[in-house]
């Protein structure tokens, strides 16, 4: 009997283009999605070189980090609507696909990735993005590349890769109730660090992970980046499959997919290079405090101080995270008033997402001092969550309603938080300046983000009321 | 892509880690669509007050580093975005060498696109190197051939890289071209595609 193999071997098996001694390996990309800031640089360099995009079929390009999410036409900044309009000039010379700002496929490229069943699972997926590990949720080794990459891929449909070890994270037990999938990867996050995952892909496994939805799947696997992982992905299995009947991109022959996707799950006796395993039921409502992903409390727990720390350069950056954050040592949490509010990102933006935090919202005001904003993740999520009155219960409770981008996850656009102001946020990145110069954000669901719009700091979503079960 | 096979060259010394691609380059110089003229904008929030006028604390902008061209910084260093802006505004600034005990994944491999050497080191050397150049102007040889980092006063620290990255970098190749050497085996992978 064949060596029983993970995941991760099968589909770099079925990939490989060319294999040297003392070389990465030549690897196939099944599909390569383009967004307007990591593109131009690339596109330019095929156009000095004289090259072709080798499949513009296997190429799908959308716009995202720039796009206004309100007043869609008025672009103020030239430098944005230049850069808009070269990936539109770049698609159309090289007859790539585009789904351009009034597009009804318009959104978040890792939104719209699986919405469309572009993502499907066994492939290969590149873009220049690092949240391409999001695609990982379906069994698609997935992961981001720099520009010069972009270009090579455009170029070649390849590229070199040396195989990274395999990391095993398996979540045991059930998420207890009111626990996200983005608790749950925070925590992975605050409990490994935003480095254990440097030089490996992860795979999820365990009850907990095969329990989750695919958008909940997506939400874990988005944020493989933040533990350093090339790539993070779980083994596609019924929840996948269905998932996928009928969307727009599938195989014509799905039952037949679906019997080659399931051969693709890992082996049983498979073995990883490592394994850590978490349990389920100790997960708490996550919020970030700090300036890395990493700086994570439970939302009972408070605030680190420096005394705590191992290390002088660990106490050191602590000391930098709280002064930049404007918060003391041993604070709780829950005391942080927060003045923003934003529910979006490719992290946190899917129907489902909108769905849970409605229902925190329903009937409830928006604290008077905060300021909070629904982006949907794309086109189709917005008119999906308008048709289910998603969009009059977020406008009731006084947030506002925009089209879909990236938005306040990283600020390109106009959706930007002050200096020194505080922001619930339920993106991946809590970076110094990620949210706007000087801007302190704070990582957390999408539950709790609606919970802290409606108390002005942050609360235990487990104990926050909500009409439909009070 | 210039080779890179020696270099030598002052050191600046940047003791934090997890240095994100946030921080060398924010979000609002992502917007052009050239490849060059973004060392001004490099650790952009860290070097300029507001007003942009240079911020006083931040030690890039004290006249005992200028010139320097050797990058040594902690753990995790481009860690985040995968914005190949980073290493582009690192270059543009004059930076040809990075050295620090460990780097995030994206940005290692954008290094070689840009030559751009990116060196690991033990957490306790980089310790050291960080103190010296922090003491007084201190200068380091990189030799790529040899794999070596080098100073005047006998250091001598050997460091691993993979013979792959290496060789782009010692010729400056276009990693393009290289690849398309292998445009038969592509085709080849291409039709056993229609056919399956």
């Amino acid at each position: 009997m064949d060596k029983p193999k993970t995941i991760v071997d099968k589909i770099w098996d079925r990939h490989m283009v060319h294999q040297e001694e003392g070389k990465p390996d030549l690897l196939y990309i099944d599909l390569h999605l383009v967004h307007e800031v990591t593109s131009p640089q690339a596109f330019e360099g095929l156009r000095m070189k004289n090259r072709k995009v080798r499949r513009p079929e296997l190429t799908y390009a959308t716009m995202d980090h720039n796009v206004p999410t309100i007043e869609r036409h008025i672009i103020k900044d030239e430098v944005s609507k230049t850069q808009m309009q070269t990936l539109r000039k770049n698609c159309e010379e090289f007859g790539v696909s585009l789904a351009d700002i009034d597009h009804p496929d318009q959104g978040i490229v890792h939104v719209i990735g699986p919405e469309l069943g572009l993502t499907q699972p066994g492939k290969t997926i590149v873009c220049g993005d690092s949240h391409t590990s999001t695609h990982g949720a379906f069994g698609a080794l997935a992961f981001g590349i720099g520009t010069s990459e972009v270009e090579h891929v455009l170029a070649t449909q390849t590229i070199w890769q040396q195989k990274p070890k395999t990391l095993n994270v398996k979540v045991n037990g059930e998420l207890g109730k009111g626990i996200t999938a983005k608790d749950l990867i925070l925590a992975i996050i605050a409990k490994h660090g935003i480095r254990f995952g440097t030089g490996y892909i992860i795979e999820y496994t365990g009850d907990a992970i095969h329990s989750l939805s695919m958008e909940e799947r997506m939400t874990v696997c988005n944020m493989s980046i933040e533990a350093g992982a090339r790539a993070g992905l779980i083994s596609p299995d019924e929840t996948t499959f269905e998932y996928l009947r009928g969307k727009r991109h599938t195989p014509k022959n799905f039952d037949a997919a679906v019997e080659d996707w399931r051969s693709l799950a890992t082996d049983e006796g498979a073995t990883y290079d490592a394994t850590v395993e978490i349990d389920a039921e100790e997960i708490e409502p996550q919020v970030t405090w700090g300036t890395n992903p990493g700086m994570c409390v439970p939302v009972s727990a408070s605030v680190p101080s420096p005394e705590s720390a191992g290390t002088s350069n660990e106490k050191e950056s602590i000391q930098r995270a709280l002064e930049y954050m404007g918060l003391e040592a041993n604070q709780p949490i829950s005391s942080v008033e927060i003045e923003h509010v934003f529910i979006g990102s490719c992290t946190n933006s899917r129907l489902s997402d909108l769905q849970k935090a409605a229902e925190i919202v329903r009937g409830k005001k928006v604290k008077e001092s905060v300021r909070a904003m629904v982006v949907p993740g794309s086109h189709s999520v917005k008119a999906a969550a308008e048709a289910e009155g998603l969009d009059v219960i977020f406008k009731q409770a006084g947030f506002e309603w925009r089209d879909a981008g990236c938005s306040m996850c990283l600020a390109m656009n106009d959706d930007i938080v002050p200096p020194g102001e505080r922001c619930a946020s339920t993106s991946n990145r809590n970076f110094e300046g990620r949210q706007g110069n000087g801007a302190r954000t704070h990582l957390v669901s999408p539950e709790m983000a609606a919970a802290a719009a409606i108390e002005g700091r942050f609360v235990d979503v487990r104990k926050f009321a909500s009409p439909a079960v009070s | 892509m210039e080779p890179l096979r020696k270099h030598s060259g002052l050191v600046y010394p940047l003791n934090r880690a997890n240095i994100d691609t946030d921080q060398i380059i924010p979000k609002q110089f992502l917007k052009r669509i050239e490849r060059q003229g973004f060392g001004q904008f490099l650790f952009y929030h860290w070097r300029f007050e507001d007003d942009g006028n240079p911020r006083q604390n931040f030690s890039l902008n004290e006249e005992k580093y200028r010139g320097t061209s050797i990058l040594v910084a902690g753990e995790n260093f481009g860690c985040g975005s995968s914005r190949e802006h980073a290493p582009w505004a690192l270059q543009d600034y004059g930076f040809k060498v990075i050295i620090a005990p460990s780097f995030a994944d994206i940005f290692y491999n954008n290094c070689f696109k840009n030559g751009i050497l990116p060196v690991v080191l033990e957490e306790n050397v980089v310790q050291s190197l960080i103190e010296k150049a922090e003491k007084e102007q201190y200068e380091l040889t990189v030799n790529l051939e040899e794999q070596i980092v080098q100073d005047s006063t006998g250091l001598q620290e050997s460091f691993s890289i993979s013979s792959y990255q290496k060789e782009m970098l010692l010729n400056g190749w276009d990693e393009i071209a290289v690849t398309l050497r292998q445009a038969d085996k592509i085709d080849q992978y291409e039709q056993k595609l229609v056919k399956n």
